[in-house]
């Protein structure tokens, strides 16, 4: 297969950036997108070029790391995959695929297409975790959660944190990432304590960062893991039951 | 984990290269003032204030089906609702109760959404450089800011018409409802100008009525199905509804010179007449 590859190239967050064209030929169908990548910036590096940056890490689609946007669909054409996890089979010999970072206020571009998605990290660092006892671990089954219950708890945790939920996004939201990590704890036992402070901090840390859902479903369209936009609906839920619960629980200490 | 307690600064958010784009309210405002200052909380607003503005505009589509019984009907229906209450509260008491119920809807909701489009605007200030493809934002949805505006420029122009007569002149007849919707409406431009906007508030509410759902946190397996049919049906409905009225002006099946009641003849200075009173 040959291809043309035009790319986002951008030297630093605070360089402007433009688009450069490579002509790509001996590209395998059996390649993955990055693997594809991978050749390129080989070629550029013998050419004594600065290679194309990009941000991966498995490669078998848990991790997360990779993501951009192809041909004007983040993690490209195929539903349900990440950018790793497309292959070369996808595209015809001949075609012009565009590639470009995420585009958010909250997501700088650190180098070509690999932005910094820490903001994630700050939402997470709000409340997304449980506090548990140390110590021996519990019996298994000692809580029993109906199987409906787990297994939409672990609908929700599936959530990678790649980031495409706000790239799809028309107003950059990041509710479908929020409501994920939300859900997957929200959900069992182990998160009830937790659940009204943790949906309180987790939506506001979220808003510092992000837009506001108008509820399109793009992100549900471009998860990689195809989580529902139904945890959306959820966290709009307990976000307006925190208001009123966080009150009252803090009217106990007096 | 920070709770309700106003100790929380967003100081703690900015690291890296990260840096947040909005900052959080310095003080929160008691539950249910300060749900506003947060944008899940407005979405929650715009929910609350479109079912309110959705139950006006099913209830003022069925209130103008009294146009098909003729004047007399009409009329006695267009006093009814000044009459609400009856005679335990004074005249257009309770009638403007729910005027300044929706006055105050309207506002919030329009509010809302434009602090909203501000945020969402500027949480991505460099747009995409290629073309972006969409494939779940529909129609409806990517034109809500616009079909808003329609209506709202919509219901302006209807209240200049219909409420305070500035467009019919003498024609215009305060109490004969029905005189003045069929003169305004055997118009063409602004029969045209009717229809126009009522398929923008069908547009509007294909979304809204199903968005709503989505804000207010109505979400269950047991009725997500039907949150699609309803907000179709609803839109669809309110859609032939309100078509059919200047359609049925421009067609003559509705006019002056249908009427029975002699109001027209007489230039309408007692109104009593037009009301079917004195027949």
């Amino acid at each position: 297969m040959r291809i043309t590859l035009k790319v986002w190239r951008q030297d630093g967050p605070t360089s402007p950036g433009s688009f450069e064209t490579y002509d790509v030929p001996g590209v395998s169908p059996d390649m993955s997108f990055l693997e594809m990548l991978d050749v390129v910036n080989d070629r550029l590096t013998l050419d004594g070029k600065r290679p194309i940056v990009f941000e991966h890490d498995c490669r078998e689609g848990i991790c997360g790391s990779c993501g951009m946007i192809i041909n004007g669909v983040p993690h490209g054409p195929e539903k349900g995959t990440a950018t790793c996890q497309l292959h070369m089979r996808k595209f015809h010999d001949g075609d012009q695929i565009v590639v470009e970072p995420w585009r958010a206020a909250a997501f700088p571009v650190i180098r070509d297409v690999a932005v910094d998605r820490s903001a994630f990290d700050r939402i997470i660092e709000a409340g997304g975790y449980i506090s548990t006892p140390t110590g021996a671990a519990p019996d298994a089954n000692l809580t029993l959660i109906p199987k409906p219950v787990a297994d939409a708890a672990m609908d929700a945790a599936a959530c990678i944190g790649c980031g495409a939920c706000v790239a799809a996004c028309p107003n950059s939201a990041a509710q479908l990432f929020t409501s994920a990590k939300l859900a997957h704890l929200n959900l069992l036992p182990q998160g009830q304590a937790e659940r009204w402070a943790r949906t309180e901090a987790m939506v506001e840390t979220m808003e510092e960062f992000f837009g506001s859902c108008t509820n399109h479903g793009e992100c549900r369209e471009a998860c990689p893991k195809e989580i529902s936009i139904d945890f959306i609906a959820m966290m709009n839920r307990d976000y307006v039951k925190a208001k009123r619960k966080n009150r009252k629980l803090l009217s106990q200490i007096r | 984990m920070a709770t309700t307690t106003p100790a929380r600064g967003s100081s703690t958010s900015a690291r890296g290269l990260v840096r947040p784009t909005f900052k959080q309210p310095s003080k929160r405002l008691p539950y249910p003032i300060g749900l506003y200052q947060t944008a899940v909380g407005k979405k929650w607003v715009m929910g609350v204030t479109g079912i309110m503005m959705m139950g006006f505009v099913l209830v003022h589509m069925i209130g103008n089906l009294h146009m098909y019984e003729g004047p007399a009907e009409y009329n006695e229906y267009a006093e009814a609702l000044r009459n609400l209450g009856g005679a335990l509260i004074p005249h257009e008491g309770v009638l403007w109760v729910l005027r300044l119920g929706l006055i105050t809807a309207a506002a919030l909701h329009i509010h809302s959404a434009a602090t909203l489009t501000i945020m969402n605007r500027r949480s991505r200030p460099q747009g995409y450089q290629a073309p972006r493809d969409y494939s779940a934002a529909n129609f409806a949805s990517r034109t809500m800011r616009a079909t808003g505006i329609i209506v709202l420029l919509f219901i302006i122009f209807h209240l200049l018409d219909l409420t305070w007569g500035v467009f019919l002149g003498d024609d215009y007849i305060k109490g004969d409802v029905y005189n003045n919707v069929t003169r305004s409406l055997s118009s063409a431009p602004v029969a045209i100008v009717y229809m126009l906007a009522n398929i923008a508030l069908a547009v509007h509410l294909f979304h809204g009525a199903w968005s709503l759902f989505q804000s207010l946190g109505w979400n269950s397996p047991q009725f997500n199905q039907a949150r699609r049919v309803f907000a179709t049906a609803f839109a669809g409905l309110i859609l032939v509804g309100n078509l059919s009225f200047p359609i049925m002006n421009l067609a003559g099946v509705v006019s002056q010179d249908t009427r029975t009641t002699p109001c027209a003849a007489e230039g309408g200075e007692e109104t009593d007449i037009c009301l079917g009173v004195n027949e």
